[in-house]
């Protein structure tokens, strides 16, 4: 994966947090994701298609989603509830939109989120492309944000496919 | 004041209405998509619309340019991720009057909303 794609994620992220849940994001070095890579039970996925094509994943642990989630709606919501999936997916959104925006002269269509809740399951990413992952810390806990992108050849936006969960 | 609120996040509805409703603006309508959006605006004839751009049936930039191409004149306001000055001019050019690039503070939001309802008074 293209490094030079790492630093719009990292501010995305850091200006979502601390605009929308006036927090602050600690970002630790990423790293390459592995088969022994931490794998929280909440992801908030998006797919990117177009000249940078792939998939981001928000990777959360229940606590820091919880308590992501109660900063953003201004209430506490557990993860069972109704509504939580579309909070969770909304926070990615606007992380990748944002990323995105930072990709000179790209042009980049991303998906409608999907969330999955689950113990132990993982996301895989772009076929023949290496997830990187980039550890966050908060107030609320740690979390991490995953991408698996790469650079098309062709122009002409498509529509983001669909991603598989193992 | 009526206002018509489009968004497929129910996250972001609910935000966004709390800040109209610190605005004074109490009659406020949901919709969760552009055809969800087109449905009801017959009936209700908003004031002001709010549009998400991505959203899963028929997207916001869809939905103004339908709604504008059935000659209604209501001040839009396009609240989304999309941050490219490509997109930008897209939906000026669709006939959005203003852009609120997500994530927002309230104040930025409200900013724009009064901005929007003093240009169309104005006009």
């Amino acid at each position: 994966m293209d490094h030079s794609y790492i630093m719009p994620f990292i501010k995305s992220v850091q200006n979502v947090f601390a605009t929308m849940l006036q927090m602050q994001v600690k970002v630790g070095k990423p790293f390459i994701k592995t088969a022994g890579s931490p794998a929280y039970d909440i992801s908030g996925i998006i797919g990117m298609a177009g000249d940078v094509e792939g998939a981001v994943v928000l990777n959360m642990p229940t606590a820091t989603a919880e308590g992501v989630v109660a900063r953003l709606t201004g209430a506490p919501m557990a993860c069972t509830h109704a509504d939580f999936p579309d909070a969770v997916g909304e926070l990615v959104n606007m992380v990748s939109g944002g990323a995105k925006a930072q990709f000179p002269g790209k042009t980049v269509n991303i998906s409608c989120p999907s969330v999955v809740i689950g113990h132990d399951h993982h996301v895989l990413g772009c076929k023949d492309v290496s997830s990187l992952i980039i550890p966050c810390t908060t107030d609320c806990g740690e979390f991490c944000l995953e991408i698996s992108i790469r650079q098309t050849d062709g122009a002409a936006a498509r529509k983001p496919a669909a991603l598989a969960t193992a | 004041m009526k206002i018509l609120l489009i968004d497929d996040s129910k996250t972001m509805r609910n935000i966004q209405k709390a800040i109209l409703t610190q605005l004074g603006h109490t009659d406020v309508l949901e919709a969760s998509d552009g055809l969800d959006a087109l449905s009801k605006v017959g009936a209700y004839q908003p004031n002001l619309i709010l549009v998400d751009w991505n959203m899963p049936n028929m997207d916001g930039i869809t939905f103004v340019k339908q709604y504008r191409a059935k000659g209604l004149k209501t001040a839009i306001i396009m609240v989304t991720t999309e941050a490219e000055k490509a997109r930008i001019v897209e939906a000026i050019t669709a006939g959005v009057n203003n852009y609120v690039v997500k994530p927002f503070t309230p104040d930025a939001l409200s900013e724009r909303i009064k901005e929007t309802l003093s240009r169309v008074a104005a006009a």
